[in-house]
């Protein structure tokens, strides 16, 4: 009998991808993203789009706004089973296939500043998983993933948190 | 104007930030966040989805409260965590108030700190995502 016997929904595949790191993703910090990001947000502080008033506010470059940490290179053998939703993304897979996903909730932990021109490298791993029942979407399935990431220079900049909701 | 050390208290409440996304705001953040997941701009597709309507992204209602807190302290401090959870979905063209009150001023490894509690809330007056923060001041 195995661990996952007693779950609906939670592999063993699933079970022992805990505290695994995955293999590590480049991320870049870029003018242009950090433009957009603040953008869509709706930011009006100037530091995010004048390089000027950036450095003037003590900053290397343009700065973050909060929750933007890097873009992934994109790849373009990836980006149909991105396109194709969550359960063609790879990674350890439930008994049942679910294909819907909620982003659950979110923490980031910041250790320094993170700047245009920066690259991050992220790891990610899953944290915990477990399963609760629902009022109107089944039985969901959550995830508590960790992701570390890590700048040019060695430094742990950033810690995010992540629940995701699968049903 | 820009919050400083010394007039913050713990229970004072945090100015505002209205935010009221536009669906051509979703698009944006869809490009500028790169979650391109369809629930949050295809009537349609949310509706298969078992979804009444489009929702906003959880992660815009995240950066909306890292904007509050970002306008709050301004450049006397800067964010040292943040987060929330979301709780229930919001909608494009209805309100969303984010707040946040203080819950604790303390010192710490020669740092300034303060904790507080934010959250969005809808017109009904739900918290939707409700979560923590902690500042460090100058």
């Amino acid at each position: 009998m195995s661990e996952a016997d007693k779950f609906e929904l939670i592999s063993q595949e699933m079970l022992d991808a805990i505290g695994k790191k995955s293999s590590p993703t480049k991320l870049e910090v870029d003018k242009l993203q950090i433009r957009l990001f603040a953008r869509a947000v709706g930011h009006t502080d100037p530091i995010y789009y004048d390089e000027e008033e950036a450095k003037k506010a003590g900053f290397r470059s343009l700065p973050c706004p909060p929750g933007y940490l890097g873009t992934p290179i994109f790849d373009p053998s990836k980006a149909a089973a991105a396109a194709a939703g969550p359960a063609a993304r790879g990674g350890p897979q439930p008994k049942k296939p679910l294909n819907r996903v909620l982003n659950g909730g979110t923490v980031i932990e910041y250790f320094d500043d993170i700047c245009a021109g920066d690259t991050l490298t992220s790891q990610s791993y899953l944290a915990d998983v477990v399963e609760s029942p629902s009022a109107s979407l089944g039985l969901l399935l959550i995830s508590t993933n960790k992701t570390e990431y890590t700048n040019q220079d060695g430094k742990v900049v950033a810690v995010t948190t992540g629940t995701s909701i699968r049903y | 104007m820009a919050a400083t050390w010394d007039e913050v208290t713990e229970g004072m409440e945090i100015p505002t930030l209205k935010k009221n996304c536009s669906t051509q705001q979703l698009v944006v953040w869809a490009a500028g966040s790169g979650d391109f997941y369809q629930i949050h701009y295809d009537k349609e597709f949310a509706q298969n989805n078992k979804l009444k309507d489009i929702i906003v992204h959880g992660a815009l209602k995240n950066a909306f409260l890292g904007q509050l807190l970002h306008d709050w302290v301004g450049r006397n401090g800067r964010i040292k965590s943040f987060g929330c959870s979301y709780r229930a979905m919001d909608y494009p063209n209805e309100d969303i108030l984010c707040r946040g009150i203080v819950t604790k001023k303390y010192e710490a490894d020669g740092q300034k700190l303060v904790d507080l509690e934010i959250w969005t809330e809808n017109p009904q007056g739900q918290k939707t995502t409700p979560g923590t923060a902690t500042v460090a001041f100058r």
